[in-house]
């Protein structure tokens, strides 16, 4: 069986971090099984967690007064899930649930950002990694918004 | 005195068809794809279906109406005419409530196909968005055709809602014969286990060698935009990457210069252009 760190070295996520990084983060880190219909989280529950996906999906929903649950986006084996843990209030703002049975990698928040305080070099090689996805997700919303399929541009 | 005449010079001597001028086409097939798109099935009452190259174009109309360039999207080995047309107003809302028995206008086929062939022996990427399947339905048709001829062949496309998809009901069938077909959409109602989000973030998981890949791209501008930088991004030469423009096709023959883009006159030097052409054009505002 494969160790924490072992796996977290297969994920490009993980790609630029070097071994002793790598070993101080999957002391935060527990391997899960989520099966198909569980919720990873909820809105407004405390966001002390985020995951990486080793297998299966996971919908990133909302609820609408008239539309019942809504899937905004979904991530799948390889992707990381949930930016809450690292700012305040440390809250979901959606809810999260495996579509198919989900293998993932859980990582406590606050382990995490006690572990940044103390080495500000891990915390920048880590907060780098988040910045690249979160962007990469912020330019896929913005082009999303423009409906582009909805009307002729 | 007799002289003995060829069959070419008797053939020589028949004027070509003018192509600028339409032909009466019967609707004897129509199906509602989604709540804006249909399908028509057409057949020429004036003998056959011209042969087309898939990506090609006619120019469809009703008398006294108008005529709007909509690609062909049916298969290039039958003889049946086919269409998907969106109803985004004007002549396509004419078109699209055509009935079976009404006949239409057709000119063409125009303009240059995606040259599908370039892709034997290597992979083959097709990435669609919303409308944007219908020029490359007659791809799909003709890569399940001659499937052997290709290593890895993937569709991906992307639509606003698993409603708004064409060609759904196909989609099976061409899994069956080996074509991974992976779809998005940019809103998912409950229940959807498929996956919601742009088009470009499944570029990276095509299964296929880049560098070998021949990448067939239709839908949005501004998609086509994405797509081909993650595709480039992905190892696809931009060389390999073809990308199928819509301006505003009038004449089809290269003649009117409506549809002029840049150096291009995309009815008769496109639609399909190859990125490494595209690219510096895609990039200037009011082109």
């Amino acid at each position: 069986m494969r160790s924490i760190d072992q796996l977290l070295r297969e994920q490009p996520f993980f790609a630029s971090l070097d071994d002793d990084a790598l070993a101080l983060i999957a002391g935060c880190a527990v391997n899960r099984h989520a099966r198909a219909g569980a919720y990873l989280f909820r809105d407004g529950e405390p966001a002390d967690t985020f995951f990486l996906i080793r297998h299966g999906r996971v919908a990133l929903e909302t609820h609408t007064p008239t539309g019942g649950s809504v899937v905004i986006e979904t991530l799948d084996a390889g992707e990381v899930l949930g930016w809450s843990w690292i700012v305040p209030p440390y809250r979901w703002q959606f809810d999260a649930r495996a579509v198919d049975d989900t293998s993932i990698v859980v990582f406590d928040g606050a382990c995490l950002r006690g572990k940044c305080d103390d080495d500000p070099r891990l915390g920048y090689a880590l907060m780098q990694q988040v910045a690249q996805v979160m962007l990469a997700r912020l330019q896929a919303t913005r082009v999303r918004l423009l409906d582009l399929y909805g009307v002729p541009l | 005195m007799t002289q003995a005449v060829d069959d070419a010079a008797i053939e020589s001597a028949v004027p070509a068809p003018d192509p600028m001028l339409p032909r009466p086409f019967r609707v004897f097939g129509r199906r509602e794809d989604t709540a804006d798109t249909v399908t028509l099935e057409l057949r020429p009452l004036d003998g056959a279906a011209p042969p087309f190259e898939p990506g090609q174009f006619n120019m469809l109309g009703r008398l006294g109406v108008g005529e709007v360039p909509i690609s062909i999207s049916g298969d290039p080995t039958d003889a049946t005419l086919v269409h998907t047309i969106r109803d985004v107003g004007g002549v396509t809302r004419v078109l699209a409530a055509a009935q079976v028995g009404d006949v239409l206008e057709v000119r063409g086929p125009y303009g240059s196909g995606w040259g599908v062939h370039d892709g034997h022996g290597g992979d083959v990427v097709v990435v669609a968005g919303g409308i944007g399947l219908a020029p490359l339905r007659p791809v799909m048709l003709r890569l399940l055709a001659e499937r052997s001829r290709y290593r890895k062949v993937a569709l991906v496309y992307g639509a606003r809602t698993p409603a708004d998809q064409l060609y759904a009901d196909e989609f099976a069938q061409w899994r069956e014969h080996g074509i991974d077909v992976e779809t998005i959409v940019d809103r998912g109602p409950a229940g959807w286990r498929g996956h919601v989000g742009l088009v470009t973030t499944l570029v990276p998981r095509i299964d296929v060698e880049a560098s070998q890949t021949l990448a067939l791209v239709c839908g949005p501008e501004v998609m086509m935009r994405y797509v081909a930088r993650a595709l480039i991004e992905r190892g696809v030469p931009s060389e390999r990457i073809r990308a199928s423009m819509e301006r505003n096709m009038k004449c089809g023959v290269g003649v009117c210069g409506h549809c002029q883009l840049r150096q291009f006159f995309l009815c008769v030097d496109g639609p399909v252009l190859d990125y490494s052409t595209l690219a510096p054009l895609l990039d200037v505002r009011e082109v």
